[in-house]
Order: C-alpha cells, then structure tokens, then sequence
C-alpha cells in the first residue's frame, strides 16, 4: 500500500491503495465516484475514460502509481448539474438508451473537441472508435460532438 | 427450452384488484434514486405504493413498474399514466418502482411487450387517478362530478369559479372507493402521448450520477467475484489453495457455492452454465481481482443429465450431454440433422408435388453462431441476506422469477425478500437469466455482510447463455411462369429451434411446409434480442431475395404479391401476421428510400420481418471501398400502432439497426474443447463508431392501432438487408454469419 495526493476534478485526494490499482477502482471504490464505468478491464471499450491532462485514456488501465501530478479529469468534473456544452448536446440529442457507456463516450468527445475543435467525421471516428455502445447510439453521439463543434444547433438557431 | 407464453402470466389488471394507490406520502426525496445509501433508500422506497401519488403540497409521481434497460419505459410508461392522469410531464417525478407483485403486473424486460400489455393497465391508472381526485373536489365543493374538468394537474369547476391543484384533493381523493369502468381519452385527444419526452434519467446520465447496479454501495459493503470453470462440459471439484488466498491483502473469504440445489425444479429463467462456481470475497474490486488471479481450483468434467423444468405446470426435461464440445463438431452435427427427419410443425398443400413439378427449385442453407450478449455493465448485484431478511439490489430483467428461484433456494418467503431495480446498463436477454443474483445472495448469507458480485468482461462473457446457434435449409418451388408454388423450411437450434410455423411466407404459397429440429449441447442459451426471430428473419429474407432473383423479380414487389395473395386468400387458418400492415410497410420504405428510381445504381439491400407484433422493413444502401462495406444509409418503416414517444422510438430503431448490423458483419461465440474462444473485447468483435451506418432515417405508419412492440422488431430484418446489398455491391452471397469473415473468402 502507498499514499497518492491525486489531482481530482481539480481537488486534491489522498488514497492510500496498492499501487498497481487501477485509476478505475480507485475512483470507484476507493473515492466513492461511480460515473466512470468498468466495461472490459482491458482498455478494449472505453466506458472508463477520463483524462489525463486533458487527454482521454483509459482509467482501468491506468495504474495509480503513473498518475503521479497530473491532473485526472473525470465525468462527475465536467459539471454537476449537465450543464457542460457536450452534456447540453447529449441532453439535446436525446443521445443514449442503457447509457452506461455514456459518461466514457462523454469523456472521449470532450477530449476530441478539445484538442480539435472542428473535428470531421473521420476525425470523430478514429476519435471515438475505442468507445463501444452495444445499444448502437453511435449516429446520436456524432450529431452531438458536431452540433458542440458547429456554430448552429441542430435546430438552426445560433447557440 | 426456455420460451415462454407471456400471456399465460398476465394476471388480472391491478387495478381490478384494487391496486392504484392514490397516497398521499409526507416525505418527498429526490426520486430516481441514487442507489448509495441504504438508509436513504429505504426512506424513498419503503412507503411507496401503486402508480400515482401526489402530496398535499401537489408533488406528483408517477411509479414506472418495469425495469428499464436502455428501452425507454422509465419515461413512456409514466408518459401514458400521465396522459390520462392531465398532468404537466415536465413537472411530476418518475419513480423506478421495486418489485411489488401486490400493485403491478408483469414487471420485465421481455418480448418488446411493456407498452402493448401495459397499455390498457397504465391508460387506466391514470384515468382512474384523476376520477378520483374529481369525485374529492366534487364531494368537497358538494357540486355534481359532471361539472368537474381537468387541466394539467388543476380541478375546475366553472359555475362556481372553483379551482384546486391536484395536491389540494389528494387527500380526501385517496379516501375515495377505486372508480371503475373509467372512461378513457380518445386517440385524438392526446397531448403527451405522440409528443418526444427525453429520457427521464438523461441528465444523471451525462453527469454521472449513479444509476446502475454496479454503482451500488453502501457501508460495510465487500466486493465478490467468482470463478467458474474455464470450459464448458466442466464442474467444481475443490479449491486448492484457499489459505494462501485468505492470506492476500484485503481477502476476507474463499469457498464454492452451490446455485441450484439438485431437486430444485427450474422455471423459465433459472438457467446457468455453471451451478457450481467459487466466490473470493474482499474489500476492493481490485484486490478481490488479484486473488482471482491466483487462486487455483480443480475442475472435473461433468456427468451428462437430465434437467426437469416446470414451466408453469407445465413438466419438460431438457437432455443436458457430458462432453467438452468444439464448434466444429456443432457443424457436422446440424449437416447431419438436415438430412434427418425433422418435426412437421406446418404442412399446407402437396409439398412433393410442388417441387417435382416445379420448372426451377432453389436450395440455400443458412448458419448462425452462438453470440454472446455483451451487455455494456457486467453481471452484478448486491446482496444482503440475513435470517430475517433478504435485500438485492441491482439490474436485472424478470425480477419476479427470480425472486421465486431465490425464495426455494433460500428457504425464505417471498415477504422477506425485497428486490430494488436499478437502471440496467443493457439487457438484451441476459439479464432475464439472474443467477448471479442467487449466487449474490448466497454470498452474502454465508459472510454475513452486504456484499456486490460483480463479474469482469471476461466471466461475463465466459459464463455461458448465449443466442444459441443454428442452421436453416430453405427450398422455393417456382413454377414455368415464376410463380412461387412450394416453400419449404427445414431449421435447427442448439440446442433450441428457432422456428415460428405461422409466419410469413405461410399463407402466401399453396404448399409449405416447415419442420424444425434441436440438436442436444451442454452449453447454455437465452434469449437475445429478438430471439430466434433474429436468425430466422436473417435466413428467410436472404433466401427470399435469393428466389426473387430466380424468379426475375424486383424484390420487393415479389414479396408484397405474396402478401397480396395471404390478405385476398391466405392459405391456412393459423397466419399470424395481418398481410396487409405488413404490406404498408413495405410500401413506405418503398416510397421513402426512393427504391424505384435508385435500385438500378445504388447498392441497395431489402428485408423485412414481423415479430413482437410490430411490422419492420428496411432498405439498406452501401459501397464496397477497399473490401469494406460503407454503410451510406439505412431507410427503416415501421408499423407499431401508436407511437408512444417518437423520438425514443426512433432511437430504438436506430440502435437495433447498428447493434445488428455488428451482430451480422463480426458476431460470433465459438468454442474449443469447451472453452469459449472469445473472452473480451479484444477477440468478440463488436461494432464501432466508424462502422456504423453514416444516416439511419425511420418512419412510422402512422395509425390508430394500440402500441405494439419496439426493442427488438427492427432487428431482425436487418442481417438480411444487408446481405442482400453485400450481395449487390460483391455479387457474393452470404450464408453464414458472421460476413466478414466469408466477404473475404
């Protein structure tokens, strides 16, 4: 066991974990933040994704001990009430159905837009393609990163 | 086999035994709970009753009985209570309700059938809800009930410019005898229903707020996992190292447990590939995933017997083989049975006739993989079981099932067993298969302590109960002028058959027959989205394009002649699709796809099927680049009666189209000696992003018709519309799922 001063959401939290831990299960279990999902363990889906330094990785394959300074961003970081532009989109475009794959599709767009924030379709898609959703909302969540990254809704109106 | 005639557990409406609650409750507490803290959650819960409850001080929710697994009832079944009930949707709060058998009826996910079998049920809650709130106005303002109207949650009476909020009559309405023979609004009058509502968790989806079963938590809580044989055809023998293991960092137990006890007659549900597994308990997923890790079990192959089901009185003994079964073997075993007799399960006409006088006969056979269901949230639950009690917690698809299977195993009455829903984070079948509940349950009786199971990627997967595999032969008799005068389908499951005798084309040919098979396997199977409708719709709509072709034939007007000749003068008294919804189907994707005016130069792909009592059709348009389908468009028409909540509706269609079109291109399960050959996301293939569809457009026909279902009809149709554009755009056709792998051979 060791102790980590994490960068949370820009809040600093002391967990003393094995560490090998992953990201994922600290944050789970350890800090009480569930948004972030377990899907695969193996970075193969994405329901895990959070940020390092504003880029998206996978926390279930993020060992605490790697994480050192950098600052994690997670979903429960980008807003608390969905008012986060990409929130906004998801909540307009009426995106998910299970939706647990959501808060890593979420978390992945983010980072895209962040880093491009006029991204193309292709763009969208080898940014996303790690993110599975088995109930197929995929067309949903690309209308979404694209009316965030259009200056138009997807209503015509400006935003 | 494990299907089920859903209407044979319908039981009285609820309403008829009294069962609308118009409470008034005094403590309101955000309602779609956030499953964390016990105390909170039995604060929320335990009070709580019937359909519609409104406070004095006029907060009004609305329960949703059925689990919500990504469907969207959570939102379009309060959508219909409220309907009736005239209230402001924006404004009442919609509540997960628990299991509750005293106050609703057929609480699950299954057969795309919670708003068709609800309809009448929620409409009359609603109704009944607000009658009694007028007869409580009319009674305290002593006027006539007569001169009592409704508008979004106020109670009017003109003649005496009277008027109260809903919350105001609330509690001389709940003293009210329940009304019945309530009169119900007319189609034409709606005003929520017909109307999108997002979905009602949508906002503490996207922030993160916990939801699902795998968020739950609550003090004092360990985590489990288990472990269960590496290959199917094996069962435990002993662990072999449990004090090393209790010795690891955060272990507090290891020992096998038992799901099933040997004389336990199992019902529709209580299926599991292993009956036998270890737990390992701890108090953290990853430390409890370290000590799975290392601890070694001894496994044995498990003897062949005899699995007796009652299926509601209904006695049958399902013949479970010994054997560590390989997928090759399953392919010569359904060669071997298709030149077999198989079960007659529908004859019309002189079958022999047809095809000895037939001027061509084509003969194609189809195969389907087993496919694992790879729900987005692994198998989980909490479980806390005392002497007094049980307390389960999680997602799961046919809760009231589950917790009979749970009171014989548990010697526990069902009063002391309480099962909270949490949202599921997919379901598609597996979680009607909820012996990880049991195993939850019985975990936490013997460590004495809340536990959570939770299972990785690689158990979920592993754990067996799969679609199950199968294989079609279909024959089509055509005769000098291209007439189809002979049909015949001969089909097989493993170890279930996926045949529904009276189903288009029966009905349209002269001489049909249909026959089916199973072929005996130790490996489990469930239903999956759709089930068997999402083979058979696969093969007969291919093979239909097949003899279409044959018969020279645009495909869509071959097959709307058919439906011509069941509606005029069908063959056979038992068809049981209405020929002529169906054709209004095909004639709007038709019409919407342009497929007239683009079939000669586009790609294009057409199939359609009915199931679930919804009509679906779809024309599918693609080009090949670089030996890689891109999917340009999908046009999809559907006919599901009313459409509830449109816009969810749509969302449902576009997700069955993309969650088939991946199940189609890069789905299957296979098996060496036992061992399932995928175990992840790494080795199971599952659609992505840039693999989907680039536009997916949905109509609906539009009609008066009482909803029917919509999680799974449009589904089926598409592995054939595919194809059958594969077909178009290679000049390949596909036999076998998965396509990818025989696009490239």
């Amino acid at each position: 066991m060791a102790k980590y001063n994490l960068k949370i959401n820009g809040k600093t939290q002391q967990v003393d974990v094995d560490p090998s831990t992953p990201m994922l299960w600290v944050l789970r279990d350890h800090l009480n933040m569930v948004g972030t999902k377990f899907g695969c363990g193996m970075a193969q889906c994405g329901a895990c994704t959070v940020h390092l330094d504003g880029n998206a990785v996978r926390s279930c394959s993020l060992p605490v001990s790697v994480v050192g300074k950098g600052a994690i961003t997670t979903i429960e970081g980008l807003s608390a009430d969905a008012t986060h532009p990409i929130q906004k989109a998801w909540l307009e475009h009426d995106v998910a159905q299970c939706g647990y794959c959501q808060s890593g599709q979420i978390m992945s767009a983010t980072a895209l837009l962040k880093n491009n924030p006029k991204p193309t379709d292709a763009d969208i898609d080898a940014a996303m393609s790690g993110n599975i959703c088995r109930c197929g909302t995929y067309l949903r969540i690309k209308e979404a990163i694209k009316s965030v990254a259009s200056p138009l809704t997807p209503n015509g109106g400006k935003k | 086999m494990t299907t089920l005639n859903r209407r044979s557990f319908l039981k009285a409406s609820a309403l008829s035994g009294g069962g609308l609650l118009l409470s008034s409750f005094i403590k309101v507490t955000d309602t779609r709970p956030p499953v964390v803290d016990k105390a909170e959650m039995q604060m929320v819960f335990n009070q709580l009753n019937g359909f519609v409850k409104i406070t004095a001080d006029n907060v009004i929710k609305i329960m949703s009985p059925n689990p919500e697994g990504g469907q969207g009832v959570k939102t379009s079944m309060p959508m219909i209570v409220a309907e009736e009930l005239d209230v402001d949707f924006s404004k009442i709060i919609i509540e997960q309700a628990d299991l509750d058998t005293k106050h609703f009826t057929r609480q699950f996910i299954g057969g795309s059938q919670a708003i068709h079998q609800g309809w009448k049920a929620l409409r009359t809650a609603g109704a009944t809800a607000r009658q009694m709130l007028m007869e409580a106005a009319a009674k305290t303002w002593n006027v006539p009930l007569e001169e009592i109207s409704t508008k979004l949650g106020v109670l009017h009476h003109k003649k005496s410019n009277k008027s109260a909020k809903y919350g105001e009559m609330a509690t001389a309405a709940a003293q009210i005898p329940v009304p019945k023979d309530v009169k119900l609004k007319s189609v034409k009058d709606f005003k929520i229903i017909g109307k999108s509502q997002r979905n009602v968790d949508l906002e503490k989806i996207v922030s993160g707020k916990p939801l699902f079963g795998i968020d739950t938590k609550v003090e004092g809580m360990k985590i489990a996992m288990i472990v269960h044989p590496p290959a199917m055809g094996l069962t435990f023998k002993a662990v072999q190292n449990e004090l090393a293991i209790k010795k690891m960092k955060g272990i507090v137990a290891v020992f096998p447990i038992k799901i099933f006890n040997d004389d336990y007659e199992k019902t529709f549900f209580d299926t599991t590939q292993f009956n036998e597994v270890v737990a390992v308990i701890g108090n953290s997923t990853w430390e409890v995933m370290q000590a799975k890790k290392s601890l070694k079990v001894e496994w044995k192959e498990a003897e062949a017997y005899a699995e007796k089901r009652n299926m509601n009185g209904r006695k049958t003994t399902l013949n479970i083989p010994a054997g560590l079964e390989s997928s090759a073997d399953h392919a010569k075993k359904f060669v071997e049975k298709m030149t077999q007799s198989a079960n007659v399960r529908r004859k019309d006409g002189d079958i022999e006739t047809a095809f000895t006088n037939a001027a061509k006969v084509i003969e194609r056979t189809y195969n389907g993989p087993f496919l694992a269901h790879n729900c987005m949230e692994p198998m989980n639950f909490f479980a806390h079981v005392t002497d007094e009690k049980a307390e389960l917690i999680g997602p799961l698809q046919k809760p009231e099932f589950t917790e009979q299977a749970l009171s014989a195993r548990l010697g526990m009455p069902l009063e002391k067993i309480d099962i909270k829903m949490t949202r599921l984070g997919g379901g598609f079948g597996r979680r009607s298969y909820a012996h990880w509940l049991i195993e939850a349950a019985l975990i936490s009786q013997q460590v004495k302590a809340p536990i959570k199971l939770i299972y990785t990627r690689e158990d979920d997967m592993t754990a067996g109960i799969y679609r199950p595999a199968y294989a079609a032969k279909y024959r089509a008799a055509l005769d000098a002028d291209n007439n189809l005068i002979g049909f015949h389908v001969k089909v097989g499951g493993m170890p279930q058959s996926p045949l529904a005798p009276n189903r288009f084309p029966a009905g349209a040919v002269d001489n049909y027959l249909a026959e089916d098979f199973t072929i005996d396997t130790n490996l489990t199977v469930g239903s999956y989205r759709a089930p068997h409708s999402n083979f058979m719709a696969a093969a007969e709509q291919s093979f239909l394009d097949e003899v279409a072709e044959t018969a020279g034939k645009d495909p869509i007007a071959f097959r709307l002649a058919l439906l011509k000749r069941a509606k005029e003068n069908p063959v056979g008294k038992n068809n049981d699709y209405d020929a002529d919804r169906f054709a209004k189907v095909l004639e709007l994707v038709r019409e919407k796809s342009n497929w007239e005016n683009t079939k000669a130069t586009k790609k294009l792909g057409f199939s359609a099927y009915f199931c679930h009592d919804s009509y679906a059709a779809h024309v599918l348009d693609l080009e090949m680049k670089d030996g890689i389908p891109i999917i340009n468009k999908v046009f999809c028409a559907i006919d599901c009666g009313i459409v509830v909540n449109p816009n969810a509706a749509k969302n449902m269609a576009e997700g069955g189209i993309v969650d088939a079109i991946g199940a189609a291109m890069y789905g299957k399960m296979t098996f060496t000696k036992g061992v399932p050959d995928a175990n992840n996301f790494h080795n199971f293939r599952m659609i992505r992003h840039n693999e989907a569809p680039k536009a997916i457009d949905v109509f609906f026909v539009e009609n008066t018709e009482d909803p029917t279902g919509m999680g799974e009809p449009a589904y089926p149709p598409v592995h054939a519309a595919l194809a059958n554009a594969l077909y178009k755009a290679t000049g390949k056709r596909l036999y076998q799922q998965p396509f990818n792998e025989y696009l490239q051979t």
